[in-house]
This record gives C-alpha cells, sequence and structure tokens, in this order.
C-alpha cells in the first residue's frame, strides 16, 4: 500500500478479538479486567481519539471521588440515584455499579492516587480500614491532579502499549453482513497521518463520553471552550449507537450543572464540605423561600437529598423573577469554619478550596485571580450552566442496555450479557449506558470492568464468529473523506476559502445546531423552556442541519475530526429532541420545561422512554417502556 | 482561558515530529509551525484549559492567558508539575501571589504491577470481578 496522502489515505485493516473505543475512565476499567480473563488467546485493541494519560472527562484531574460506597448499602446508593433523577432509574444497573464500585477505588489508592483520610487513620489505605474524608455521604476527597495519568498506566500495563492505538477518531460502526443487527467493525481515521482504519471485531465496547456543545454556550468568544464538562465530548457515544439501531434509553434527560458563573468551578466542596449556602441578590436563601414550590414535584421534592433539578428550579425563580444574581456565600462558609481553627487550619482551608479548583477546574481559578477574588472576602456568582449530555453524572441519558442476571430484574432487562445493547456483540459502559447516573469517575471505571469480563465471555461463546462487514469500505472511505472532497473541489471558487456558497465550515455547523438548540429545544436563552410548536421547528432545523452535512468542509486532518465530531453532536441533539417531544409532562424541572405540560405526571409517564433509529428504514421509533422499582424507594420517610 | 507558547522558549522539541504539547492535548490543538518550529494553539476557542500540555512542557514555554472575552486582564495560575507533586503559582490582577502545593501520586511513575498479588480469574460465568473471586456478591435485600 503506497503511503497515503490528504483525502487519499492508506487503508488499514485491523482484526482484533475485543474493541474498545475511547479512552476514558471506562474505557481503562475494561481494559484492565479485560485482559486478565483474555489470557492470550483473546486479542484486546483500544483505540483513544486522544493520548491515553490525558484523555476523557478526568483529563484535568479530580478534587473527588464522588461515587465510594464506604459502610452505606448498595440499596441506599439506588434510593439516592433514584430520587435525584426523578424516580426513573434502572435499580439493576445502579445496584450493580454500586457493588462493584469500591474495589476499583481501592485500586486506584494502590495504584498511587492520595486519598484524604481522617486525623485517626492517616496512611491507612481504604481497604485496610482508613477513614475517608468526605464531603458527603457518598463523596471522598482525593488528591487527583494525577488521577488519569495513574488510572491510564494501570490499563497500557494490562494490554500492553502495542494494542493501544491513540490519535485515532473512530466514527462510525459496521454491521455483520450475515448476521442482522450484529456488530462487526468500525471505522475511523488517524487525526495526524492519512491513514484509515477499518476495525474488524467480534466485540466492541463503545465509551466516547457525553455530548458537549450541542447547546449554545453561554460564552461564545474564546470561553466556548471553558464548557463545564470536556468540550471534546461530542456524543460519538449515543451518535454512533443509535445510527446502527441500538434502542436508546431515558435521551430527554440532561445535566443542567449550577456552577460558579462564567468559571464553571465546582460547588459540591463549598456546599458539603465547608458549608456554605447560596442566595439570591438578596441574601436570601431561596432554597428556603421557594421550597413550596417543589410539592408540585411530590415525593421526590422529600428525598434525603432535594433532586439537582428541583434546587434548579428554586434557582432559576429566583433569576426569573429579577432576583439574581445567585452569589455562594463562600465569605460567611470560610468565617464560620475559622471561628474554631487555629491560624494554620485556617491557611491549610484556604489551600483545600483553592485545589478544589486547580484540581479539576483551573480556569476558575484563573477567573478568580482575574477577578481579584478571595473566597474568604468576596462572594462569587452562581449560574446554571448550558445543557449536557451524560449518563454517568447527575443525569442518566444514554444506550439501553441488558443488565445482570441475579437481580431480580423483569426477563426483558437481561439478554445474556451484561451492558451489551440491543446491536448483538456491541457494549457500553460510563456515560453510554442509560437510566443509572451518579457513577462518576470510580463507577464508569467499575462498570467498564463489568464490561470488560462480559465481553470477554461473548467472545469465548461466539469463537466461532467471523465479521464480515455490511458495507463497501470503498463507499464508507468515499463517505468519510466527503469533507476532504468538498474542500478540494470548491476552495478555489471564491477569494476567501471560509465564505463559500459551496460548503459549511465545521465550526459555522457547530453554531447553527447551537443556536437552534438553544432557541427551540430549552435552552439558556428561553430559561430551558420547550413545548410542541417549538420542538418541531427545532427538529425542522436538524433536518435541514442533517441534509446540509453532506456539504461540511475539511481543509486538514484536524478540522476532518471536527467535521465528524460535529456530526455525532447533531445526532445525539436529534436523538434529544425526539425524546423531549414524545415525554408529554416536566419530570426535571430546573433542567427543562414542557411549558405545554408543566406538570410532573407520574400516573402516565413514570415510566422509560426508548428509541431506535431503524438504519434500514431511516425512522425513528419510540415507545414508553414500564419502570420497576427494585430496591423499595422511601421518600420523606414514605415507602414507594 | 487558551494556552498561549512564549516564542523565545519554545524549541519545538528539538525538531520532533511530535511535540510533547501535541502530543498530550486531548483536544488536539497544539500544532508545530514547521517553518519556525515553534508549537501554538491552532483553535484558541476550543481550549478547556487543562493545563495538560502547560505541565508537560519541557521548555516550560506554554502558559494560559485567561479567556479575554470573560476574565479582566493580568491573573494567571502556572504549575511546576513533578512526579509527585504540583506546585501552583497564582498571580491576581492586583499583584498579589498565592502558592500552593499538593501531592499527585504516592508512588513512582512506571511503578503499577496491574495483576501483582491479585487473585486469579475465578469463573468467567458469574458477576464476580477477577479481583473479587472469592467473595459472596451482594443481591438486593428486602
Amino acid at each position: 500500500m503506497s503511503e497515503g496522502t490528504f483525502g487519499n489515505p492508506e487503508i488499514i485493516e485491523i482484526e482484533t478479538d475485543i474493541l474498545i473505543v475511547g479512552g476514558g475512565m471506562a474505557a481503562c476499567g475494561a481494559a484492565y479486567e479485560a485482559q486478565r480473563w483474555a489470557g492470550d488467546d483473546i486479542k484486546i485493541t483500544l483505540v483513544d481519539k486522544a493520548a491515553l494519560d490525558r484523555s476523557g472527562a478526568v483529563a484535568m484531574g479530580l478534587s473527588a471521588i464522588n461515587t465510594y460506597l464506604g459502610d452505606n448499602s448498595p440499596e441506599d446508593y439506588c434510593r439516592m440515584v433514584s430520587a435525584d433523577l426523578m424516580g426513573i432509574t434502572r435499580d439493576d444497573l445502579v445496584f450493580d455499579v454500586g457493588r462493584h464500585v469500591d474495589d476499583s477505588v481501592h485500586l486506584f489508592e494502590e495504584w498511587g492516587l492520595p486519598i484524604w483520610k481522617d486525623k485517626e487513620t492517616e496512611g491507612v489505605p481504604l481497604k485496610d480500614g482508613g477513614k475517608p474524608v468526605r464531603s458527603g455521604k457518598w463523596q471522598i476527597m482525593i488528591n487527583g491532579e494525577g488521577y488519569k495519568p495513574i488510572v491510564a498506566e494501570a490499563a497500557k500495563k494490562a494490554i500492553g502499549i502495542e494494542n493501544i492505538m491513540e490519535r485515532v477518531f473512530i466514527v462510525k460502526f459496521l454491521l455483520d453482513e450475515n448476521e442482522e443487527n450484529r456488530i462487526a467493525g468500525a471505522v475511523g481515521f488517524s487525526v495526524r497521518e492519512h491513514k484509515l482504519y477499518v476495525f474488524k471485531a467480534n466485540t466492541i465496547l463503545n465509551v466516547a463520553g457525553g455530548a458537549v456543545n450541542i447547546f449554545r454556550p453561554r460564552s461564545i468568544g474564546e470561553a466556548m471552550g471553558r464548557t463545564w464538562y470536556p468540550v471534546w465530548n461530542a456524543g460519538s457515544t449515543y451518535a454512533m449507537s443509535a445510527e446502527v439501531g441500538c434502542e436508546m434509553t431515558m435521551m430527554e434527560n440532561r445535566f443542567v450543572p449550577a456552577r460558579f458563573k462564567d468559571g464553571y468551578g465546582p460547588v459540591g466542596a463549598w456546599f458539603l464540605l465547608f458549608k456554605s449556602k447560596a442566595t439570591n441578590g438578596m441574601g436570601e436563601d431561596y432554597t428556603v423561600k421557594n421550597a413550596d414550590m417543589l410539592k408540585d414535584f411530590a415525593p421526590y421534592d422529600t428525598a434525603a437529598v432535594i433532586p439537582t433539578c428541583l434546587r434548579n428550579h428554586t434557582m432559576l425563580k429566583e433569576m426569573k423573577d429579577g432576583n439574581g444574581p445567585i452569589f455562594m456565600d463562600t465569605p460567611t462558609a470560610m468565617a464560620k469554619l475559622s471561628e474554631t481553627m487555629t491560624p494554620k487550619e485556617v491557611k491549610h482551608l484556604e489551600a483545600e478550596a483553592w485545589e478544589d479548583f486547580l484540581d479539576m477546574c483551573i480556569g476558575q481559578a484563573g477567573h478568580w485571580a482575574g477577578m481579584n477574588i478571595r473566597p474568604e472576602e468576596t462572594k462569587s456568582e452562581l449560574m446554571p450552566t448550558e445543557p449536557y449530555l451524560l449518563g454517568s453524572h447527575s443525569g442518566c441519558c444514554g444506550i439501553w442496555v441488558s443488565g445482570p442476571d441475579d437481580l431480580g430484574a423483569p426477563a426483558e432487562w437481561h439478554w445474556g450479557y451484561n451492558r451489551m445493547t440491543t446491536v448483538t456483540g456491541l457494549f457500553t459502559a460510563g456515560d453510554g449506558v442509560g437510566a443509572s447516573g451518579h457513577k462518576f469517575s470510580s463507577g464508569s471505571h467499575a462498570e467498564g470492568r463489568i464490561a470488560g469480563k462480559e465481553m470477554v465471555r461473548f467472545c469465548k461463546n461466539h469463537a466461532d464468529f467471523k465479521p464480515v462487514l455490511h458495507a463497501d469500505m470503498k463507499e464508507v472511505a468515499e463517505e468519510i473523506y466527503l469533507p476532504v472532497r468538498n474542500y478540494f473541489e470548491h476552495k478555489d471558487k471564491t477569494t476567501a476559502e471560509d465564505i463559500n456558497p459551496f460548503y459549511i465550515t465545521p465550526k459555522m455547523f457547530q453554531m447553527r445546531l447551537q443556536k437552534y438548540m438553544d432557541e427551540y429545544v430549552a435552552g439558556c436563552s428561553t430559561f430551558y423552556q420547550t413545548n410542541a410548536v417549538m420542538l418541531d421547528i427545532g427538529l425542522h432545523h436538524i433536518e435541514l442541519l442533517k441534509e446540509d452535512s453532506k456539504n461540511l468542509r475539511a481543509k486538514d486532518l484536524h478540522e476532518l475530526m471536527r467535521a465528524w465530531e460535529n456530526y455525532h453532536r447533531m445526532w445525539a441533539a436529534e436523538a434529544h429532541l425526539r425524546h423531549i417531544q414524545f415525554r408529554e409532562e416536566t419530570r426535571y424541572p430546573g433542567f427543562f420545561y414542557r411549558t405545554d405540560f408543566p406538570d410532573l405526571d407520574d400516573e402516565n409517564w413514570k415510566c422509560f422512554v426508548n428509541s431506535r433509529h431503524n438504519p434500514e428504514t431511516g425512522e425513528w421509533e419510540i415507545k414508553k417502556v414500564p419502570h420497576k422499582d427494585l430496591v423499595e424507594k422511601f421518600y420523606g420517610g414514605q415507602g414507594h | 482561558m487558551p494556552t498561549f507558547v512564549h516564542t523565545e522558549k519554545c524549541d519545538g522539541c528539538k525538531g520532533g515530529e511530535v511535540t510533547a504539547c501535541m502530543y498530550i492535548c486531548p483536544n488536539n490543538l497544539m500544532k508545530l509551525d514547521t517553518e519556525r518550529m515553534k508549537a501554538y494553539n491552532q483553535e484558541p476557542e476550543q481550549c478547556w484549559e487543562c493545563q495538560c500540555c502547560v505541565k508537560v512542557c519541557p521548555q516550560q514555554a506554554i502558559e494560559v492567558r485567561a479567556y479575554a472575552d470573560v476574565v479582566p486582564m493580568g491573573g494567571a495560575c502556572i504549575p511546576l508539575r513533578t512526579d509527585s507533586a504540583i506546585m501552583w503559582t497564582i498571580k491576581f490582577r492586583d499583584g498579589e501571589v498565592k502558592r500552593f502545593k499538593f501531592p499527585v501520586r504516592t508512588t513512582p511513575v512506571g511503578s503499577i504491577d496491574p495483576y501483582g498479588n491479585k487473585p486469579e480469574p475465578g469463573d468467567l460465568n458469574d458477576n464476580l470481578l477477577f479481583t473479587e473471586t472469592g467473595q459472596t456478591l451482594r443481591t438486593i435485600s428486602s
């Protein structure tokens, strides 16, 4: 094969048994677990769009591990997750994460992650009885700047660096020619070399993160990079699965974090560890002031921890009524804490407050420095961000997967392999698994491990399978490189190559998607409100955008990556819109409102909403799927 | 808060095809200008300000300048990272400087033995992870 040039890449075929698409926590967990069961007979290949040491949502670091059960029970974990996500979660999947997650955390500590301990057990590992410093019932504090390189090192050592391909962006999955609804491969390209990669695999793990920047962000200049979730998460997980016909679930769900305004720094430690209060512009505690309005969303308003969306709901009320801005009262919190502290302890507290940002959101520290904000002196503003799609944080959109077989779940919830999607051989974890949020970094790693083991079992049970790609590879290559063709064909027709009637740049394509999602699909500019008429218009815009996706241009490999990322964003956005259109109630006030159906309607809508894009016809099928609690739920002391 | 590269400090990683910053950037932003042999951020509005490139640069040639459309000028957060700790210098707009040092890792880099002292994997058909071999897995209690 001759060396490739831009637009005429060398085509490289790789056969493997287990293909891991993604490089974040779930991917690293899967690699670690799968290799141990695989032995020497099964080949594992991991493909990462970036570099494993610093890829995924933990690239920058984290200041806490948000899921460590310790003395808590997995049943209570299910209750917390269910309440926060307004009652509709899969207890089988959540419980399964809960019973395995601590094992992953113990590994992180063994590998070198510094985990804070209380004074009495300093230096004692968690697994030997060390007591973590908890910032909340489920969260533990860490020195987590090096979290991802540590987890990546274990994954690299497990499967070997020769089986890890970095800077290769998978853009499509391919089904099998002979067996219906069966995964057979994946195709993508190097963002550094002129190489197109075609993978054939027995089984694939789709763990490419959540969806960021599908809505117009609040900052639209340079700071549009300062998204809360990583700016490189392009919804690839959802798009690539939907495109091959995976059943999706709860794609109407989204996450709108309320964070420090503009820098999007974390608030968890401020609320939970430093006991800080948030107020409206007049100094009133709006959660107390507006407590009554949450009664409309009973019984979830009486959960042990008020659901995140309901807390946003009380905040948005103040903003809409003109009682903003919302403040985090850091000076009062620090003054109160320092009342019982020595000056040395106060200095330590100040360092902890800064570390909370520097470990995971350096931009917020930069914002404070540029604004001369010292938390002990000056309050900081809070603001709900633009919406994000994810399945691992306080959100639960994703793919409908088979669960474990030993937790008494309805038969329709498991079909042979834990974490397998409805496409045979295609698995997911982390942000990919729907209806089970609050996994965070540790739970995503544990879930990757669950999937990793099952994929080995799948491989062994399907050892005779020979993947035959249901595609003409020349056509697929042409489709992937179409943006490059568009560029070469038309670039010289105008005197400025960015202004050209024959193509659209990936950047403008993204901004168009963001504008219409924001204006019609409950973005910031409408205070997260939409209705059936607005959604119809929004869908029309997405359909037009989909037509124009054939006119995307790419002037280099970097822009080709952006073109495909934004194609994925468009798919994720469409799934989100169609689900919001279908669910005729307001389940997540504070995240979004159906103004034509403003109430919570447990009688008709306490159910999953599942959808499937039929890859043969291009039609979307969308339906209700019955919900069932496997763990008895309690809200305000009442069983449900 | 996009990254920028000090012209005088950057040596293009001495002529390698892939500089340290290009290698690490999670969003593929850092690029080598092969004529000047200097790296630059090719898409500043896509920068998450994770500072991964700043931390790995062997010349300490990369810094972050706060987003011009949001943050007043003059502040800075500058890391100095070793294999075990990170030292931060925070410069306020008004000139005050604060320093913080935090651990990043308790073990030597490269020391992880992924399967050392771990149990042999048990039954592929049950729901236990390999490290849980021999344990009784919890199920839902009513």
